[in-house]
């Protein structure tokens, strides 16, 4: 079992839908919000998913074709 | 007593221990390092100061570190030039260019953060050093490695220049190069940096690499007569280094080493990567990310790790933020250069860039104290410049042929 922090952030086209919740139902994964900010224009969460890390690489791309842009928590770090 | 406190959590507030850890376990918030200003206020004076060494540390009671400094110990302390000709060109009476193209030992700013993140790394007992990067960074955590004796793995996309990775290779770090995005690159070295037990300078490192910004402030402050400027323009890329400088000059108001900072922090981005600047614009306090499409490679950061707070820094302080384009970074090189000498990489042709909008737009007046950071030097990013700089003139071996091209009269 591993643990990642991700950074995810919505469209705004997709503020309303919940995408955590079908995510959780989509694969094997624990999530657990550490903090948010969900607006009428735009959306983040900071999450941690729990689970094997196969499984984990699998949710972040559901949430990537979902239209979700995610990275590691510290953002991008390439600089 | 120790100057350093504690990590704080930059969110909720919770303190942890000054150790190589750089989220908090609660929120996920960025931590910084917490001071203990009335130890330092106790023993820090101007004469002290003016007394250091001539390079960064003589800054040492407001830096990261326990010990004294073991890595860049030249690092900084790099001229503050009085730019006469720019400024009468733009209209500004007392204009100043901090100019870090002149850093040691790798002509950039990263020289400063890194001399501070390989200090603390080895006094956290770490004996490999890495980063992830497309050039200054690499370069200095490269360079600083090798002369510490460290070991050390440079992690890059796969599709960089051939020259920069050159400027990696030369100092024989371990130069891992990475088939994908760079999104992919970045969520493998945050991986990496789980697993192994590195010091990821801007990753587990960075709540003590980010400091070494500080001394871009405390600098300007010293260098300008203990007096901190009116306005300064920062360029942004991760927006770290904006939040810093204002943090600096607070920390030099604190502790009674200069008057009170009013001090207009402005932001500089390029149009291909502005997402903190355009938020700015747009009256928002979070900003979108972005695919980055510049010739200003040094700050393309498309979802900025301190944008947040870059933008509230520049709310409190009055400041503005403004982007430009390619053309207008190229033309902002060559204006400094052929103004005051100073040949800047393409971050300082955004910052030159914004620098003249925010003149022209009124936000930056005559008779405002105004400094400029330029932070990286223009022969790592020639290739920018190449097509817009012209050709020589080419004569034969002949005085007669060198005076007719030149339409000169023969000398009396």
């Amino acid at each position: 079992m591993a643990s990642l922090r991700f950074h995810i952030r919505y469209p705004e086209e997709k503020i309303p839908d919940p995408i955590l919740y079908q995510i959780g139902q989509e694969f094997e994964v624990i999530t657990s919000i550490r903090r948010a900010d969900v607006r009428e224009t735009t959306g983040w969460l900071d999450v941690e998913f729990t689970g094997e890390t196969d499984e984990i690489d699998r949710a972040i791309s559901g949430l990537r074709d979902k239209g979700c842009i995610v990275d590691p928590i510290e953002l991008n770090i390439v600089e | 007593m120790a100057k350093m406190k504690s990590l704080v959590c930059r969110e909720c507030g919770k303190e942890y221990p000054t150790k190589d850890i750089h989220v908090c376990e609660l929120c996920f918030g960025p931590l910084e390092v917490k001071y203990d200003y009335d130890e330092i206020k106790a023993s820090i004076s101007r004469e002290k100061i003016q007394a250091g060494p001539k390079s960064l540390w003589r800054y040492i009671d407001l830096l990261p570190v326990e010990g004294q400094p073991t890595v860049g110990k030249y690092a900084g302390f790099t001229p503050l030039v009085r730019a006469h000709n720019l400024g009468a060109f733009l209209g500004i009476d007392e204009l100043y260019i901090k100019n870090d193209c002149v850093n040691h030992p790798t002509l950039s700013f990263k020289d400063r953060v890194v001399a501070i993140a390989l200090t603390r790394a080895r006094e956290l007992g770490f004996e490999t050093v890495a980063c992830a990067s497309t050039g200054n960074l690499a370069n200095s955590v490269a360079a600083h490695a090798s002369s510490a004796g460290m070991k050390c793995y440079v992690f890059i996309p796969g599709d960089l220049e051939a020259a920069k990775v050159l400027g990696n290779l030369i100092y024989r770090p371990n130069v891992v190069e990475i088939e994908g995005t760079y999104d992919d690159v970045n969520r493998l070295c945050s991986e990496i940096a789980g697993e192994r037990h590195w010091a990821f300078v801007n990753i587990n490192i960075r709540p003590y690499y980010a400091e070494g910004s500080k001394t871009l402030a405390f600098e300007t402050a010293e260098q300008l007569g203990w007096r901190a400027p009116d306005q300064v323009v920062v360029p942004m890329a991760s927006g770290s280094l904006l939040t810093k400088i204002w943090k600096g000059l607070k920390e030099f108001e604190k502790l009674g080493l200069i008057d009170q900072v009013s001090t207009k922090v402005n932001g500089a981005q390029a149009e291909g990567c502005s997402p903190i600047a355009t938020a700015f614009k747009n009256g928002r306090d979070f900003f979108k990310p972005v695919k980055p499409n510049t010739i200003a490679k040094s700050l393309a950061i498309g979802n900025p790790a301190d944008g947040y707070y870059a933008l509230k820094t520049a709310a409190e302080t009055q400041g503005a933020m403004e982007s430009v384009s390619d053309d207008e970074i190229v033309e902002g090189i060559k204006l400094l250069a052929q103004t005051e000498g100073i040949f800047a990489e393409t971050a300082g042709g955004v910052t030159i860039g914004v620098l003249q909008k925010l003149v022209k737009q009124g936000l930056i007046k005559k008779n405002d104290v105004t400094v400029a950071y330029i932070t990286g030097n223009g022969l790592k990013t020639q290739e920018a410049v190449v097509d817009s700089v012209g050709r020589p003139i080419r004569i034969q071996p002949s005085l007669s042929q060198f005076t007719k091209k030149f339409a000169l009269q023969e000398p009396a």
